[in-house]
């Protein structure tokens, strides 16, 4: 049983581990629906590599990032292409640590409390 | 910018600063209200997954999936986290990936913050959990024991009904706040057909992650634990 356990938790631990650092290569690059309903009403025209926005679109007034220079952003690792997956796995063990560590600390609260009864 | 980026959530800039910051207030809220009732759902047990669960949305949202000829969408996770873990604890999940994704990662604005939020975390997670608890009480008055098949087809319709409320979050943010002259009604209409799209395939990755956690581990499903404790409706 505890064998069984600990299979159902590496197994859950390895799907994500290989979604963020494989399949996200496969992830489509197309604007997502909300992306997509801000650029409505706008063309999207490339002009010497950078993307300008024509027309009027709730995009034009979207601001850029106050962390578009952080060594993660856009999901790449210093902006290399090769290394989405890499910054997906950051991503995976950056978030179980910070949320395992609020909901340990929400969980101990709380035996805490059942003590202090 | 960059062509090939993955930018998923609202930019800052979209809505005006007093609705950002009202927006803020509102989340900040919600947030303690979330850490403080997550208490009731959270035992040393439960950690692990609650923990696990975050990094998978965080995971599986990175997946964009096409919808429409050069319109995509990824996974919100409201409903997949409250079903498994709880709905106070399944939107701290939401809010803590959001957090990272923006501080880290540079996606979706800080000062948005608050409207993805309350978008995703609150309203995705409260539409999602909502027709969960009402589905699965529907189907524990004909059998007892709920089969795996119709807790996917629950898991399905609930990540569908959070995907188009947590989309209409961002209309009601837009009409209070847009700066910008398209029409609200093109704003709602397309953010509503669209995320009825997104929603279907939120629908088939939460009712498949939902099927084979509660086949391996019935135990530690929320929302299987919790009608163990009440009174069978």
């Amino acid at each position: 049983m505890t064998r069984r356990r600990g299979m159902f938790w590496a197994i859950f631990a390895a799907v994500t581990l290989v979604v963020a650092g494989g399949v996200s290569y496969f992830a489509s690059s197309s604007p997502d629906g909300l992306d997509s309903a801000t650029l409505q009403g706008c063309q999207v025209i490339e002009n010497g590599g950078e993307e300008v926005l024509t027309g009027d679109c709730i995009a034009q007034h979207a601001s850029d990032h106050p962390l578009s220079a952080s060594p993660l952003a856009d999901y790449t690792v210093a902006g290399h292409d090769w290394s989405g997956g890499l910054a997906g796995v950051i991503g995976v063990a950056v978030t179980l640590a910070v949320a395992g560590a609020a909901f340990w600390a929400i969980a101990r609260s709380k035996s805490r409390a059942a003590r202090r009864d | 910018m960059d062509v090939s980026y993955v930018a998923m959530h609202m930019s800052d800039g979209i809505v005006n600063a007093p609705t950002s910051v009202s927006f803020a207030v509102l989340a900040l809220a919600a947030m303690a209200l979330c850490a403080w009732r997550a208490r009731t759902e959270l035992d040393e047990r439960a950690v692990p997954l609650a923990g696990l669960v975050a990094a998978f949305i965080f995971a599986v949202q990175m997946v964009n999936f096409p919808i429409l000829p050069g319109v995509s969408g990824h996974l919100l996770g409201g409903a997949l986290a409250a079903i498994l873990v709880g709905p106070f604890t399944g939107a701290l999940c939401i809010a803590i990936v959001l957090v990272v994704q923006s501080l880290l990662f540079a996606d979706g604005g800080v000062t948005a913050l608050g409207t993805n939020i309350t978008n995703m975390a609150l309203i995705g997670v409260a539409a999602g959990y909502g027709t969960a608890v009402l589905l699965y009480t529907l189907a524990r008055r004909r059998s007892e024991q709920v089969p795996t098949g119709v807790l996917g087809g629950i898991a399905f319709a609930s990540a569908l009904a959070g995907t188009v409320c947590a989309a209409m979050g961002f209309v009601i943010e837009y009409a209070v706040g847009g700066a910008s002259s398209t029409s609200l009604g093109m704003v709602a209409g397309y953010m509503f057909g669209t995320h009825v799209l997104i929603g279907i395939g939120e629908g088939v990755i939460t009712a498949v992650t939902v099927m084979a956690v509660a086949q391996a581990r019935p135990d530690l499903v929320y929302l299987l634990r919790r009608s163990r404790v009440e009174v069978p409706a």
